[in-house]
């Protein structure tokens, strides 16, 4: 099963690596990681999505709070959080498929940023879902690069964290 | 007042009380050396830099205090790895110093360049790059303090030379706050009182002691918990020692090379109180066919050492000695009488035995050397045969006398660590059991512990073998010993022991064992003891990797 599992750091070098180091060394696959600053700039917020059972997604929780560097651990739970991820994709067009390459792009409201006689660049955030599908519109066409940002998530529940790893609302 | 980077370090090292620092020079730790000459600790010069590492180890271990070394950058920097990673492993409290290049240098492959903090990231708790010399004090600050709190671990900083020259204000903080460290000491009240009544309700629990148990000085309590309740203890390589093994509730150590008692009665148990100990793989045999029956209290500081590999029903995170004191409280006695009954004829029936004739045996010279020493000795041991037979047949009664690589299971060890153990303990009567194979892996230290005067015993059972390999060999790949002889490339350790300044001696019969042993104890040097035990000698019982811990080979119980 797929986890999304958001990480509080301190921004500082070497964390990254700490976390990547840590995943690898323990057999835990990424499937997805972004990282950035947060409203505080001295924390920066990891979120890796991984595949993994019950068990070793308890182990990777706990391995990750283990470092020293790690402020706070989140998972999140179904229907809790948005997720998003930015995607580049270059997609091959002739004067014959322009149109209809065209239609599918608009259809998942996916932004069209730049075009040549042989390629069009689109760009496209969204969930899961919505990515999966532009792909799956595409691909018929030739899809000649893939470039992704890795997803980020937020919780919506009004239980979320702040950088500090405290909760929105005191209860 | 101002202060070159040298200057704090050593500042925040007398802070800290540190009384030795073991290690070696080089080109890029020599502000750091200048600085020493003058200081008020006593620096232990080792032969390689693995022993500084093993010394501050085994120092720790003994004495309960944070271990520390020191080495120059690149090869320095590296040698220490090993014995990071056995620190890493047993929980042990180390901060390891290495010069670095030149800051400006860094990252451009400059002459003994090497990123010691890429290395070591995952076998140290935690590591610094020193970046900005106003960080150093707070950072030595930080490290001594992760070390030594939660569950304790080696802790390296690496410094670059230029850093070790620049001035700054020495201000030591007094407080440490890192957001994200904050262990938990106190275990859960409701937990306690959960593991208190499913204590109370066994009929047949067990203890199992681990590392953890000692890490915390935790076995009066531990002895409390097992002798008011009437409950057996079995114990771990590294939670030897925090239970006597010489009680009658005692059933020595558990697991591959356990007793054949331990491992049944675990087997048995419808409750484990695991108390600082993980579950490890050489305890556990095969996980699925393990205490099929028991219910499992798990008491440990760390976390993620709970329902790693044994699911937990009661888990307590926290410090085995806090949590024990309250679950003291709590406890009413179990009816375990049949249960004690029971261990009791095992233990009878099924003893630690090896075969007793004229033959000169590794586990004849152990107890002659427990007998020797009433059992106050300090015992530290390489790794394999000699071990094993340290931890079957010495018996050991009191907490910091065993100090043996568990986790990571290092040849090399035992002497280094034994020269820590005795700087730390200088009335201790400190040993190394040894292989032939394992003390040729830091023969060197023979002049440290020569040239610093103490009398460290190194008892080697030498059997012309890498015997724990080749006892694999023989039992599991059809007596095809490939490459674990050493017999004809053996070195003479007694005349190895005189070039260093050393005594050695050679024991070839049963009968000058003991009298080896008195002698040797009264010789205020360092010794050597080649003892040629049998050569082909087993360590039994054994359990095959993989299998489950009651199908023993050698056990006596099937
Ligand atoms: C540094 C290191 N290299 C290799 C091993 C693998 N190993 C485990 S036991 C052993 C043999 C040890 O031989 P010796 O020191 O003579 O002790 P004995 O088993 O004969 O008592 C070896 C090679 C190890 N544990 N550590």
């Amino acid at each position: 099963m797929k986890h999304t599992i958001s990480i509080l750091v301190e921004n500082k070098f070497g964390v990254l690596a700490r976390i990547s180091g840590l995943f690898s060394a323990r057999g835990f696959n990424i499937s997805s990681l972004a990282v950035g600053e947060t409203e505080d700039p001295t924390v920066s917020r990891m979120t890796i999505v991984v595949e993994g059972d019950d068990k070793t997604l308890e182990q990777i929780k706990k391995q990750s709070n283990k470092l020293i560097d790690v402020i706070k651990v989140i998972d999140y739970k179904e229907g809790d959080f948005i997720d998003r991820e930015l995607i580049l994709v270059k997609v091959s067009i002739s004067p014959k498929t322009k149109k209809e390459v065209m239609e599918a792009i608009e259809a998942v409201g996916a932004k069209i940023e730049s075009t040549s006689d042989k390629s069009l660049c689109v760009e496209a955030t969204g969930d899961r879902a919505k990515i999966k599908t532009l792909l799956e519109l595409l691909r018929p066409f030739g899809i000649l690069e893939v470039v992704r940002t890795g997803r980020i998530a937020m919780d919506t529940t009004g239980k979320g964290l702040k950088a500090d790893g405290k909760p929105e609302v005191n209860e | 007042m101002k202060m070159t980077g040298a200057q704090i370090l050593i500042e925040c090292l007398k802070k800290e009380k540190v009384e030795v620092l073991f290690g070696y020079p080089g080109g890029q730790v020599l502000p750091i050396f200048d600085k020493l000459y003058d200081a008020p600790i006593k620096f232990i010069l080792v032969r390689h830099e693995q022993a500084a590492a093993h010394a501050a180890d085994g120092y720790a271990r003994a004495t309960g205090k944070t271990g520390v070394c020191i080495a120059t950058s690149g090869p320095g920097a590296t040698n220490l790895v090993t014995g990071i990673a056995t620190a890493y492993m047993d929980s042990i409290p180390m901060v390891a110093i290495t010069g670095q290049v030149k800051s400006f240098l860094i990252g451009n492959d400059a002459f003994q360049e090497a990123d010691i903090t890429g290395i070591t990231r995952p076998i140290t708790k935690h590591n610094y790059l020193v970046e900005d010399i106003k960080d150093l004090a707070r950072i030595m600050k930080e490290a001594f303090h992760i070390a030594s709190t939660g569950r304790p671990g080696p802790v390296l900083v690496d410094i670059p030379s230029d850093i070790q020259m620049q001035e700054a204000e020495f201000e030591y903080p007094e407080k440490v706050s890192i957001r994200g460290y904050n262990p938990t000491y106190a275990g859960h009240p409701g937990q306690i009182k959960r593991a208190a009544k499913a204590i109370s309700d066994s009929k047949k629990p067990i203890l199992y002691v681990g590392g953890g148990a000692i890490i915390s000085d935790a076995s009066k309590e531990v002895t409390d918990l097992a002798i008011n309740n009437e409950i057996p203890v079995t114990m771990t390589l590294l939670g030897l020692g925090a239970f006597p093994i010489t009680h009658e509730l005692s059933l020595g150590m558990l697991g591959m090379h356990g007793t054949a008692y331990a491992n049944h009665a675990i087997m048995d148990s419808d409750l484990i109180v695991a108390v600082g100990a993980r579950f490890d793989d050489r305890v556990t045999g095969k996980l699925d066919a393990f205490a099929p029956h028991a219910k499992v209290i798990h008491i440990d500081i760390d976390p993620a050492s709970v329902s790693k590999n044994v699911d937990v029903d009661i888990p307590i995170v926290g410090d085995a000695k806090t949590i024990l004191r309250e679950l003291n409280k709590h406890v009413k006695k179990p009816d375990t009488q049949e249960w004690v009954k029971t261990i009791a004829e095992w233990k009878k029936k099924y003893p630690l035995k090896y075969k007793e004739d004229d033959a000169l045996r590794p586990q004849y010279i152990l107890e002659q050397i427990f007998e020797a020493t009433n059992g106050n000795a300090i015992i530290c041991t390489e790794v394999g045969q000699n071990q094993m037979w340290a931890a079957q047949f010495y018996k050991f009664t009191k907490p910091r006398t065993m100090l043996s690589s568990g986790g990571l299971g290092t040849m090399g060890y035992g002497f280094p660590a034994a020269i820590g153990a005795q700087l730390g303990v200088p009335a201790a009567q400190v040993f190394d059991i040894a292989g032939d194979g394992s003390i040729q892996m830091n023969i060197q230290e023979l002049a440290t512990a020569v040239a610093n005067k103490l009398p460290v015993k190194i008892a080697i059972l030498n059997n012309c073998y890498l015997g724990m390999v080749r006892q694999w060999q023989e039992l599991f790949y059809k007596h095809r010993y490939s490459y674990t002889c050493l017999n004809g490339t053996e070195p003479d350790f007694v005349k190895l022991a005189e070039a260093y300044g050393a005594v050695g001696m050679l024991i070839t019969k049963k009968e000058d064992v003991r009298p080896a042993i008195d002698k040797a104890l009264k010789i205020n040097n360092t010794v050597i003891m080649d003892f040629r035990i049998e050569q082909e000698e087993n360590v039994f019982p054994m359990v095959p990797a993989g299998e489950a811990i009651n199908k023993m080979i050698g056990g006596g119980l099937a």
